[in-house]
C-alpha cells in the first residue's frame, strides 16, 4: 500500500487548501468567517511568512485581497456562499481589471444547508462574472488545484474562483505536501488603464475579457484536470467536485467525465465524449450547471430529471435515480424524540431571549448562534434573512406600521454581524428617523463559527492585540440618543433596560454583554453549579422556560409525590444536571427558592 | 481480517466525537490504510444530534457511508444509537454508551426519553455491546474520558493493533490529558474483550 505511505498528511479540505496557497506563495489572505470556510484562514494563519486577518465582511476581504494582487503579491479570499453575494460587487469588476498577483478566490457552498440560510450554487458566479472556476473533489485535489488556480490567474490576468463544498471542506484524507514556491516580489506599479474602471477603460477591458474567455476555454480542452475515465460506453456521466466520487462508487465500471475546472467548459472534450456514450447523465448538486450548458449545445442528456436539485447527493441516491433500485431493505428507522440544537450551557444569548419572550413584540432576527432563540421554548424570533438583515427588516417594518407598530419592533443581531453589515443598518435608521429598537447582543466573539476574532473583540486573527470597537460610542456617532448596556443574565436589568429602550420615542440600542460560555478565559473562570433541592421545588416549570439543556423535568406518580411532600396537583420536579455552568438564570426564576449554588446547598 | 469497513460516529454535540473519531482514523492510517472522515461543523455542534463518517480500505473514494453500509457504529449516547438504524446491515457492530441525554422536548416534559432502546438492535439480531462510559470516566478520574473508552471497545473489532491506537494518543494527544485517556482505552477495551 505504497500509497498510503506515512509521509502523506492526513487533512481536511480546508486544512489542504490553506497548504496549496502557502505553497502557491500565497503571502496574503482575507476572509470572513462562515461554514464550511472558516478552517481555510485559521489554518493558513499557522505558517509562517504570511499576512492574513478576517475582515469585518466578504466584500472587504475581497478588496483587500484585491489591493494585494495590484501590489504584486499572491492573493487569497475565502468566504461562504452566502458571503459572495457580499462580495459580488467587487467580485463582477476585478473580473475587468485583472490581477497583477494571482489572485484566488474561495467559495464554500453548504448543500443540505447544515449551517446555512440558504443553498445557493456558486458556480454560477462564474458564468455571470465571467471567471474560471475550478471545483476539487477531496482534500488532495483541494491542495493541488489552489496552485494551478495561482497560475491560471496569473497567465490568463483573471481572478480565479475555486469552489468547495462541506463534504470537501470538512472531509478528511491524505495529502501530498510540496515545498514552497518563492513568493512574488512586491511593488506599486501604476497601470491605470487596467486598474481604474471608469466607462471608457472598461469598455476596452470588456472586450479583453472575451478574447480571455476564449482563451480560457481552449485551457480548458487541455486542462488534466478535465478527464475522461473511460469503461462502459452504454452509459457515461458528466460529473464534478463531490458528486465524482459519489458517481465513482455508483458506477465503478462507466465511464465517467470528471470536470476539475469547471468553467469555461472544454465544449469539444464534451462533444467527443458525448458521442461514444450511448445514454449520458449529468450528475451534479444544486443548479443543472453543467446540464444546462450541455443542453445548450445540443446534446442530450439527463440530469435534473432524474437527480435531485435539492440538499446533498450521496451514493445511493445517485444509483437509485439512475437505475430505479434503492439500497436493499433498510432497517425502519425507530420514532425517537427530534435533537435539535440548542444554546449552551450558560449561554448569555437565553437570557436576553427569555426576556424578549415575556415581551408583546416582532423579534426581528440574525445570523449566529442567537438564531436559535426562535426554537421552543425561547421561541423569541420572528424573522431571520442573511447577514446584517436584521436592523434593515426592523426599520422596513417601523415605516410600513407607522404608529400601530411603536413599541412593537426589535432587531436583535451578534457583536460580529454588527460589524459585518449591521452599522450601515443603523445609521439608515437613525437618517430616516426610525423608532425600532436594536439589540447588539455583544458576546466579545464570532461564536458559531468557533470563536473567531472581530473588530469588536480586541485581538487579530494572527493572535495579535487590536483596538476593540466602542460599540456604545459608536452607536452614540451614529447619532443614536438612547443607548443601555446590560448584562442579559441579570434578568429584572435586562427587562427594565429592554422596556425602556422599546419604549424611548426614536431608535435605540441595547448592547447586552457577556462572554461566550465557551470562551476558554471563560470556562477558566470558577463558576459554582446550582442544583436544585427536589423538596422545596413547587413543580411550577418557570426554570424550563429557559431551555436550558442542563435543566430536566422529572414527572412524578401522586404515591410518589406524596411521599416526597408535594400537594395533589404536583406533577413533578426539575432537575439541574452536572453540566450547569452557573449562570444563575434559573435561580432568579426560581420563586418557591429550590434553586441555589451547590456549595450552599451542601453547607 | 476485513480489509475495508464503514465506521459511523454519532451522539451529543460537545461529546467528544471528534477526537474520538480521529485517533481512530490516525491508528488506521498508521496500519496501511486510506481513509476519508465526514463532519459537520457550525450551527449542528451546538447541542444537536452529530455525526461523523469515517471509511477505510485500500482506496475510499466517496466520504459519506451508505444507508444499510455502516459495519461498526460507535454511539455516544443511547437515543443518538436508534437514529441512525437504516444505516446498519444484518452483521453491523453495534458499540454504544449506556449514558443518556435528554433532548429539549423531553428535558421540558412534552415527551419521556423512550424506553427499552436496546431493544431496536436485539429485534434485528444486530450484535451490540453496551457501555457505561460514565462509570468508566468516573473510574479513571475524568468523565470526559468516555469517548476513548467507547475507542478501547472499537479496537477490538478493528483489523488494527492496539499497540497503534495507543502510539497515535501518545503522538496526538497533550500531555496532562494523555494519562487518563490511556486508562479509559484500557478498560474500555477490556468491556468487549469479555
Amino acid at each position: 500500500m505504497s500509497e498510503n505511505s506515512i509521509e502523506k498528511l492526513w487533512l481536511s479540505g480546508n486544512e489542504a487548501f490553506a497548504l496549496g496557497a502557502y505553497e502557491a506563495g500565497v503571502t496574503v489572505a482575507s476572509g470572513y468567517p462562515g461554514t464550511p470556510s472558516t478552517e481555510i484562514l485559521e489554518n493558513f494563519a499557522q505558517y509562517d511568512g504570511i499576512y492574513t486577518e478576517w475582515a469585518p465582511n466578504e466584500k472587504v476581504a475581497l478588496e483587500v485581497t484585491i489591493g494585494a494582487s495590484f501590489a504584486g503579491a499572491r492573493a487569497l479570499a475565502t468566504m461562504k456562499h452566502v458571503g459572495v453575494n457580499v462580495a459580488a460587487d467587487p467580485l463582477f469588476t476585478v473580473s475587468y481589471t485583472g490581477v497583477r498577483g494571482g489572485l484566488v478566490i474561495i467559495a464554500a457552498d453548504d448543500p443540505e444547508m447544515h449551517s446555512s440560510q440558504n443553498e445557493q450554487d456558486t458556480r454560477n458566479y462564474a458564468y455571470a462574472a465571467k471567471l474560471p472556476m475550478f471545483e476539487p473533489s477531496d482534500p488532495a485535489e483541494a491542495r493541488e488545484f489552489m496552485k494551478l488556480a495561482y497560475d491560471i490567474s496569473e497567465i490568463y490576468d483573471t481572478p480565479v474562483l475555486v469552489r468547495s463544498t462541506t463534504r470537501v471542506s470538512h472531509v478528511k484524507g491524505r495529502v501530498k505536501p510540496e515545498t514552497r514556491e518563492t513568493p512574488p516580489e512586491t511593488s506599486i506599479q501604476k497601470d491605470p488603464a487596467k486598474l481604474v474602471m471608469l466607462p471608457a477603460n472598461a469598455r476596452r477591458r470588456r472586450t479583453i475579457l472575451e478574447d480571455r474567455h476564449e482563451s480560457l476555454v481552449q485551457f480548458s480542452e487541455s486542462c488534466y484536470h478535465n478527464r475522461i475515465e473511460w469503461g462502459d460506453r452504454k452509459i457515461g456521466f458528466i460529473t464534478s467536485g463531490i458528486s465524482y466520487l459519489y458517481t465513482k462508487e455508483a458506477f465503478p465500471e462507466a465511464s465517467i467525465m470528471k470536470l476539475g475546472m469547471i468553467y469555461p467548459f472544454p465544449e469539444k472534450m464534451i462533444r467527443d465524449f458525448a458521442e461514444e456514450i450511448e445514454k449520458l447523465y449529468i450528475i451534479e448538486e444544486l443548479d443543472p450547471f453543467i446540464e444546462t450548458h450541455v443542453k445548450a449545445m445540443g446534446i442530450r442528456c439527463t440530469g435534473k430529471k432524474l437527480i435531485p436539485a435539492v440538499g446533498e447527493l450521496n451514493t445511493s441516491i445517485i444509483k437509485k435515480a439512475i437505475t430505479g433500485k434503492g439500497a436493499p431493505d433498510l432497517f425502519t428507522p425507530a420514532e425517537i424524540p427530534m435533537r435539535p440544537p440548542n444554546m449552551c450551557p450558560g449561554c448569555p444569548h437565553r437570557g436576553l431571549f427569555y426576556c424578549l419572550s415575556r415581551l408583546d413584540v416582532f423579534v426581528s432576527g440574525d445570523i449566529g448562534c442567537y438564531t436559535l432563540g426562535f426554537l421552543p421554548p425561547l421561541s423569541a424570533m420572528d424573522s431571520c434573512v442573511c447577514m446584517g438583515a436584521s436592523i434593515g427588516v426592523a426599520h422596513g417594518m417601523a415605516k410600513a406600521l407607522g404608529d400601530a407598530g411603536k413599541e412593537k419592533i426589535v432587531a436583535v443581531l451578534g457583536d460580529s454581524t454588527f460589524c459585518h453589515s449591521g452599522i450601515t443598518g443603523l445609521v439608515n435608521m437613525v437618517y430616516n428617523k426610525s423608532y425600532a429598537t436594536v439589540i447588539i447582543l455583544d458576546n466579545r466573539i464570532t461564536g458559531m463559527t468557533g470563536h473567531q476574532q472581530n473588530p469588536a473583540s480586541g485581538k487579530t486573527l494572527m493572535g495579535e492585540p487590536a483596538h476593540a470597537i466602542d460599540l456604545e460610542a459608536l452607536c452614540q456617532a451614529v447619532g443614536v440618543k438612547h443607548i443601555a448596556t446590560v448584562n442579559p443574565l441579570q434578568l429584572k436589568q435586562t427587562k427594565k433596560a429592554l422596556k425602556e429602550a422599546i419604549e424611548h420615542d426614536g431608535p435605540s440600542v441595547v448592547i447586552a454583554r457577556y462572554p461566550c460560555a465557551l470562551l476558554p478565559e471563560e470556562k477558566k473562570k470558577k463558576k459554582t453549579p446550582y442544583s436544585l433541592q427536589r423538596e422545596d421545588c413547587n413543580g411550577c416549570t418557570s426554570c424550563l422556560r429557559i431551555g436550558c439543556p442542563s435543566i430536566s423535568w422529572t414527572p412524578v406518580t401522586p404515591e410518589e409525590g406524596a411521599k416526597l411532600g408535594y400537594k395533589e396537583k404536583q406533577k413533578g420536579y426539575a432537575q439541574i444536571s452536572e453540566t450547569c455552568n452557573g449562570c444563575g438564570l434559573c435561580a432568579q426564576l426560581c420563586k418557591s427558592k429550590a434553586i441555589c449554588k451547590t456549595k450552599e446547598a451542601q453547607a | 481480517m476485513k480489509e475495508s469497513g464503514n465506521i459511523l460516529f454519532c451522539g451529543v454535540g460537545g461529546q467528544g466525537i471528534l477526537l474520538a473519531s480521529e485517533i481512530t482514523a490516525y491508528a488506521l492510517l498508521e496500519a496501511g490504510f486510506d481513509a476519508k472522515k465526514s463532519e459537520v461543523h457550525g450551527m449542528a455542534q451546538r447541542g444537536g444530534s452529530v455525526v461523523a463518517h469515517l471509511r477505510f480500505g485500500e482506496k475510499v473514494y466517496s466520504p459519506l457511508i451508505d444507508l444499510g453500509q455502516v459495519d461498526f457504529m460507535v454511539a455516544f449516547e443511547m437515543m443518538e444509537s436508534v437514529r441512525y438504524l437504516p444505516f446498519l446491515h444484518e452483521k453491523s457492530q453495534v458499540i454504544v454508551n449506556t449514558h443518556t441525554i435528554a433532548p429539549p422536548s423531553v428535558a421540558t416534559g412534552k415527551t419521556t426519553y423512550p424506553e427499552n432502546l436496546l431493544a431496536n438492535f436485539s429485534r434485528h439480531n444486530i450484535s451490540h455491546l453496551p457501555i457505561d462510559g460514565a462509570a468508566i470516566g468516573h473510574k479513571v478520574g475524568e468523565i470526559r474520558a468516555a469517548n476513548v473508552a467507547l475507542v478501547g471497545a472499537l479496537s477490538n473489532f478493528l483489523p488494527v493493533q492496539k499497540e497503534l491506537f495507543l502510539e497515535v494518543m501518545k503522538k496526538r494527544l497533550p500531555t496532562k490529558i494523555l494519562d487518563v485517556n490511556l486508562k479509559a482505552f484500557a478498560e474500555g477495551s477490556k468491556v468487549s474483550g469479555q
